[in-house]
């Protein structure tokens, strides 16, 4: 530590791993994981809870905002720690610089793609637009 | 040590089977009940209820062991012993909990 370098030893290491960056994204990944602990067990417990799982029960469900804001969070937190995650699981093993940019920008498509689909049916229950 | 590599493992498969699913889930769900009758199908069949059974097992595994790991993160149960009892626990703990749900929505409630 230099003079008049008032970080603390903490500080200076963080984000500072061999990759020189990552200190959000490894944040990111916890900070999401709580969020979907809770969102996960909201699901699981809601569905075991519905009389039935057909068409017309798990539309009427959705319709409702305590039902519809939570899956939207879902949804959108639950793409963002698969993508975090699996990134983790592709820095480890394709070190090719080129390679690994066109895996991860393909990954990073495919998670905003499906969170966009998802998203889109999840509108169409919530504003009525399917009985 | 292989329930590291069980949550990696069981982290990739939520990620692509189980948001997979959610999404064909949710957007079928949207296309009124004729569409969600496939669904359905595929859901009810032998495959379907192996992939379903498989994702909520690898969910319960992924969110046990990420218990463990969020505790490990602060510094704690890296002791070899408690370490490893936490590690077997995620295991026995993911299968009962699959069990237990399967049991209630294949026999309970049906």
């Amino acid at each position: 530590m230099s003079l008049g370098d008032s970080s603390t030893p903490l500080g200076k290491a963080r984000g500072l791993g061999s990759a020189k960056q990552g200190g959000e994204h490894w944040i990111t990944e916890r900070v999401t994981s709580i969020a979907l602990l809770l969102l996960g067990i909201w699901l699981i417990a809601s569905l075991l809870l519905l009389p039935k799982l057909d068409q017309r029960t798990l539309v009427e469900w959705l319709h409702n905002p305590s039902a519809f804001i939570p899956m939207a969070l879902l949804v959108v937190v639950g793409f963002r720690h698969a993508l975090d995650g699996v990134k983790v699981a592709v820095d480890d093993y394709v070190h090719e610089p080129g390679t690994n940019f066109v895996v991860n920008t393909l990954l990073l498509f495919l998670a905003v793609t499906g969170a966009a689909i998802a998203l889109f049916g999840l509108a169409r229950i919530a504003f009525g637009v399917v009985g | 040590m292989v329930v590291s590599i069980l949550h990696r493992a069981t982290g990739i498969a939520v990620s692509f089977a189980g948001l997979g699913i959610l999404t064909w889930w949710l957007f079928t769900l949207s296309n009124g009940a004729d569409a969600y009758a496939d669904f359905a199908k595929f859901v009810g069949s032998p495959i379907g209820l192996i992939v379903l059974i498989g994702i909520t097992w690898s969910f319960f595994q992924h969110l046990l062991s990420g218990i463990r790991h969020l505790a490990m993160d602060t510094g704690a149960a890296f002791e070899l012993r408690i370490n490893k009892t936490f590690a077997i626990l995620t295991i026995v703990g993911s299968v009962l909990l699959t069990a237990l749900m399967w049991f209630y929505l294949l026999g309970v409630r049906k």
